[in-house]
């Protein structure tokens, strides 16, 4: 059984803050010029006056975002993660990081789905590079219902978030009973043979990956990490524990992500294989959502594939 | 295309008043720098005058109770002349004397590169060029979003309006009409290092701007610019009252500066934008900022 299709993440965005600031008057939201892609043009009708145009000037917007912070108001950013991650990286830096700004680095368009935009939109790293950076917390919802949950969450925690949104409708996993826990996994599947530890949207194709290794007589664990960063440790290693076999996956690069961060944590604290599934060190390219994913190998019956490779690999 | 506050009367006592912090604000500056064996001298030495006018007479500020919500907003966006700022905010009450001998050090409040975590006060950490204008943008729009009447100031350099995002935030402030917002370019006309001259080894480390340049590039971002002797305290003070009067555009102040200024051997002198001072030089820059022979005594020790 496949998991069914949910609504795009950046509807929600623009949705849900639109909604949130209805009630609480700090919120503001900053664009560079892509609230029309990013769906912060919803927010802009409902409050146009807490909508700050930027321009296509993103060093500069994160500064600003820092120093509205310190008014009194919590900024919300507007713009891809090529471009509220990577390119600004050094304001986020000195004027967020280190200020413990209570900014909200949302950043839309992570990951492959970029609209076919290709190899300077998609950004792969961005887990790696703001996982090294203290005071930053990585949160990384797998669909809409966990998106509304983080974004709702998000203004209760008093300092700097970064949000790993997705541009594309992507399958949902979470009804609308969900209530999301920062810093907790959530372990979507029981199984005895192998535990896929999976972030993102990323998850939702690995629950489906486990229905395809199931008929094949392989019982996976599967646990979703929305919170990168502060990670779970107690959880990632009670399923260590379960099943010895770890695997991760993740619409990301190998190096320094949701795998680099799982390989640390049980080297440490309980010695266990793990074994990486994502992207490798490379630039990726455009392409439609589906061929990428199978271009990169993750699509379903492509984690499955590998997953059981692996396993027999053993 | 830059205009130049008229004159208007300052009370003599507090013209004697603000030269005598800026000399002190100086005095402690190398004395700081002696002491840690690091910092930087020639960019502090420039804006001693403006820091003095600023914070003891043009900012509204409560130094015992550094997070007044509608207190005035500084941002010391060339974060490097971190020595200075922390003179001018210990003899305003912001912390004792004293603590000015921890800068730089472990666990001191007064790291080389303002951190606002640590010092009450600082209403921004700076540190990395360019920087701090933007944040300056963020509070004059934040000001008055939440409807506070007060006033963002930023001091930039001049060598630091190479940084590209001096210019962004710049295009923004303009665009929001950010009358509560005024940068002022330490404009001393030196950086650390600069070009090799055709006739090596010569440098040419200043910013390669041709004079009027900086007041024609923020006048053609949208800011009502203004040009001010920076070592002329009075001076200073009519352009700040002036510049605190709106006209729906944000202020930049080119205030003309002399880097190093006050210590003969490092007036206009680019090295010493950052060096370790001999015992005798020591005792020279304290003659040359009319301090007694005990404390030039001290350096020789």
């Amino acid at each position: 059984m496949t998991l069914p299709m949910g609504r795009a993440q950046r509807e929600i965005f623009g949705e849900t803050l639109t909604e949130m600031a209805r009630t609480d008057p700090r919120i503001v939201v900053l664009d560079a010029d892509l609230g029309s892609s990013t769906k912060g043009d919803i927010f802009e009708k409902a409050h146009p006056e807490r909508y700050l145009q930027m321009g296509i000037a993103e060093q500069n917007m994160l500064g600003v975002a820092a120093g509205i912070s310190t008014m009194g108001f919590v900024p919300y950013i507007s713009t891809f993660v090529s471009f509220a991650v990577v390119r600004p990286l050094d304001q986020v830096r000195v004027l967020i990081a280190q200020t413990m700004a209570n900014v909200k680095i949302t950043g839309g368009y992570a990951g492959l789905f970029t609209g076919q935009a290709g190899k300077t939109h998609q950004i792969v790293d961005d887990v790696s590079i703001m996982r090294a950076m203290p005071n930053m917390v990585v949160v990384s919802p797998c669909d809409d219902t966990e998106a509304r949950e983080v974004l709702r969450w998000s203004i209760t925690y008093d300092g700097p978030v970064y949000i790993r949104l997705m541009r594309d409708a992507t399958q949902r996993l979470f009804d609308d009973g969900y209530a999301f826990r920062f810093g907790e996994v959530v372990t979507v599947r029981e199984g005895r043979d192998v535990t896929l530890v999976s972030t993102g949207a990323q998850t939702a194709r690995v629950v489906d990956a486990a229905d395809i290794l199931a008929a094949d007589g392989i019982d996976a664990h599967v646990i979703h990490v929305p919170t990168i960063k502060p990670l779970d440790v107690d959880a990632i290693v009670a399923a260590a524990e379960r099943t010895g076999e770890v695997i991760t996956i993740e619409e990301h690069s190998i190096i320094g992500g949701l795998g680099g961060a799982v390989a640390e944590t049980l080297s440490e604290r309980r010695p266990t294989r793990v074994r990486r599934i994502g992207l490798p060190d490379i630039f990726t390219e455009s392409g439609t959502n589906a061929a990428l994913l199978d271009l990169y190998g993750l699509s379903a019956p492509r984690v499955a594939e590998q997953v059981s490779a692996l396993l027999r690999r053993a | 295309m830059s205009e130049i506050a008229a004159p208007a009367a300052l009370e003599p006592a507090e013209l004697e008043r603000l030269r005598e912090i800026a000399r002190r604000i100086r005095v402690e500056i190398v004395r700081t720098v002696d002491h840690a064996r690091a910092g930087h001298l020639g960019g502090p030495l420039s804006a001693a005058d403006m820091l003095a006018v600023l914070y003891f007479h043009t900012l509204r500020i409560r130094p015992d109770e550094p997070d007044w919500p509608d207190r005035d907003r500084l941002i010391l966006s060339k974060g490097h002349s971190s020595v200075g700022l922390y003179a001018a905010m210990a003899l305003r009450g912001y912390f004792p004397l004293e603590e000015m001998a921890t800068f730089d050090a472990v666990g001191s409040r007064l790291q080389g590169h303002p951190d606002m975590l640590r010092l009450p006060g600082l209403d921004m950490s700076t540190g990395s060029l360019g920087m701090g204008i933007s944040a300056g943008v963020g509070m004059a729009l934040g000001a008055r979003l939440g409807g506070r009447d007060l006033r963002t100031y930023v001091i930039l350099g001049d060598g630091e309006c190479q940084e590209g995002e001096v210019w962004e935030a710049a295009m923004v402030g303009a665009r929001y009409r950010l009358d509560n917002l005024v940068a002022i370019v330490d404009h001393n006309r030196l950086q650390q290092f600069g070009w090799v001259a055709s006739a090596a080894p010569e440098r040419i480390p200043h910013p390669p701007e041709a004079p009027g340049e900086l007041v024609a590039k923020w006048s053609a971002f949208g800011w009502r610019v203004m040009e001010v002797d920076g070592h002329d305290i009075a001076a200073l003070v009519r352009t700040f009252e002036a510049a605190a009067r709106p006209d729906g555009r944000p202020v930049a102040v080119i205030a003309h500066t002399t880097k190093g200024k006050g210590v003969s051997f490092m007036e206009n002198r680019y090295y010493w934008h950052t060096r370790a001072i001999t015992p005798e030089d020591f005792a020279q820059a304290m003659r040359d900022l009319g301090e007694d022979a005990p404390d030039a005594v001290e350096g020789a020790r």
